[in-house]
């Protein structure tokens, strides 16, 4: 067995830093190597179960001592429990999407980190209004803007009629900071409606994005939102599309693949249970990260998601729903192989897990009456002996393996 | 974002023989991944994928593609 090559490396660094011969750091590789093997778990060790434990204890802690912060300079997240039934449930949609958005080099500088969290903050109409009055005889709004903040976030009012996108509308500027609509048909409620739609109409920005704040992270901008759209953000100039990420699982699969999404959900669960507090070992989360990816698409956790597409029967009715699996399972006339570990428990048989997973394999030892048939039939007999236990060798290895 | 690679034919058939499993028993990955339209790869194709582990630094994952 091999060590894992980041272990190797600081061995490395270790040797040139004190100095030591090739002998010296062959043996401590060798040292090392003999207790990272007392650590590795043994084949067909029912891992899952140990990684259901060591993430739930830690979770029913967190139910009883959720903190809460207030006055952070920050966004407000779903933090603990809630935030871990979400990624594990694979939801859609975060209650709060967030972006973390970092910055090329040369665009460290507060003026043009300034600049580009303006591009991204959505402003919507009433974001640039002081006050509207409504003429319901001639049917008209007169909205008058803040030039102040049209200033600041850089809106041309000249343009600004043109980015109002509603159909039946006329729209002018007058004294530079009015704007008029009219409204072309004869409806007193529509208009109250246009007024709704028009104060929410989309100016500039990303769609969705609410909240932008600007932090400095050890050296660096960083600009953090509320609200995520990563394939907008992504075409925006100055930003790293290395680095950026949100917290949408399924976000991140549209846009970057499984493989981006596997790393997103260990990375938020990791950080959902250390900001609580809480030690896991990363790889449990890993391996419950592996397993909501391993077919391609993000499978949840629980009764819509892996435990419900079990391949056996009677491991779907012991979870959840028992009658309607059972019903289910005998319209479709379904056969239970009996292959895991829950179904030979429910079967008083031997589980295949540990020493259970294994059958002893080895060769007939050769009595006088098989060298007597061998005799008989030297070479047919001898290649299919050999065809077999090979064939029950490999069987054994590809489970070794899989673990 | 790890890195994604196709395997050839020769690599895929030496990669099964040394895990002794068959082609479906891998971990799938869809045709319509971003990724896999990036690098142009088609079903039935296995991707080795080079992942920055935080436990064992690197750490190599193979997924075949399937389409949906």
């Amino acid at each position: 067995m091999m060590l894992p090559p980041k272990y190797i490396k600081e061995i490395e660094k270790y040797a040139e830093k004190k100095k030591l011969t090739e002998k010296k750091k062959q043996k401590i590789i060798e040292k090392i190597e003999s207790l990272y093997k007392r650590f590795v778990y043994d084949p067909e060790e029912p891992i899952g179960i140990v990684t259901a434990q060591s993430l739930s204890e830690p979770a029913t802690q967190m139910t009883m001592r959720t903190y809460h912060f207030a006055g952070t300079a920050g966004i407000q997240v779903t933090l603990g429990l809630p935030r871990m039934i979400e990624i594990f449930d694979a939801r859609k949609e975060p209650k709060t999407p967030t972006m973390t958005i970092y910055l090329k080099k040369d665009y460290q500088d507060i003026e043009k980190v300034k600049r580009v969290a303006e591009e991204i903050k959505e402003i919507k109409m009433k974001d640039i209004v002081l006050s509207t009055t409504i003429d319901l005889t001639e049917l008209w709004i007169k909205c008058k803007l803040d030039t102040n903040k049209m200033k600041e976030y850089n809106i041309d009012i000249e343009k600004l009629p043109k980015k109002i996108r509603i159909r039946g509308i006329e729209t002018k500027i007058e004294n530079n900071n009015i704007l008029k609509v009219v409204y072309k048909k004869d409806d007193i409620r529509g208009l109250y409606k246009l007024k709704y739609s028009l104060l929410e109409s989309h100016i500039k920005g990303i769609k969705g994005v609410s909240q932008v704040v600007v932090n400095k992270e050890q050296d660096e901008w960083v600009i953090s939102t509320l609200g995520s759209n990563l394939k907008k953000v992504f075409n925006i100039e100055g930003i790293d599309p290395t680095r950026t990420t949100c917290n949408n699982i399924f976000e991140i699969y549209d846009v970057l693949g499984i493989e981006a999404a596997r790393n997103t959900i260990v990375e938020q669960a990791k950080f959902t249970m250390e900001e609580q507090g809480l030690d896991v070992d990363i790889r449990y989360i890993m391996l419950l990260a592996d397993l909501m990816t391993v077919d391609g698409e993000i499978k949840a956790i629980g009764r819509y998601g892996i435990s419900g597409q079990k391949t056996s029967v009677l491991v779907r009715a012991s979870f959840e729903e028992t009658k309607k699996h059972f019903v289910n399972a005998s319209v479709k006339g379904e056969r239970d192989k009996l292959k895991g570990a829950i179904e030979n428990i429910m079967m008083n048989q031997v589980a295949p897990i540990g020493t259970g997973a294994f059958e002893l394999v080895g060769s007939i030892p050769k009595t006088k009456k098989a060298e007597k048939t061998k005799s008989e039939k030297p070479k047919k007999t001898e290649k299919t002996k050999s065809k077999k236990a090979k064939k029950a060798e490999s069987k054994k290895k590809t489970k070794t393996k899989k673990s | 974002m790890p890195k994604h690679e196709i395997l050839s034919e020769e690599e895929k058939k030496e990669l099964l023989e040394r895990l002794k499993i068959q082609e479906k028993q891998l971990p799938k990955i869809l045709d319509s991944d971003p990724v896999i339209k990036k690098i142009n790869a088609k079903a039935g194709d296995v991707i080795k994928i080079t992942r920055n582990s935080p436990t064992a630094g690197k750490s190599i994952y193979y997924r075949l593609v399937i389409s949906k």
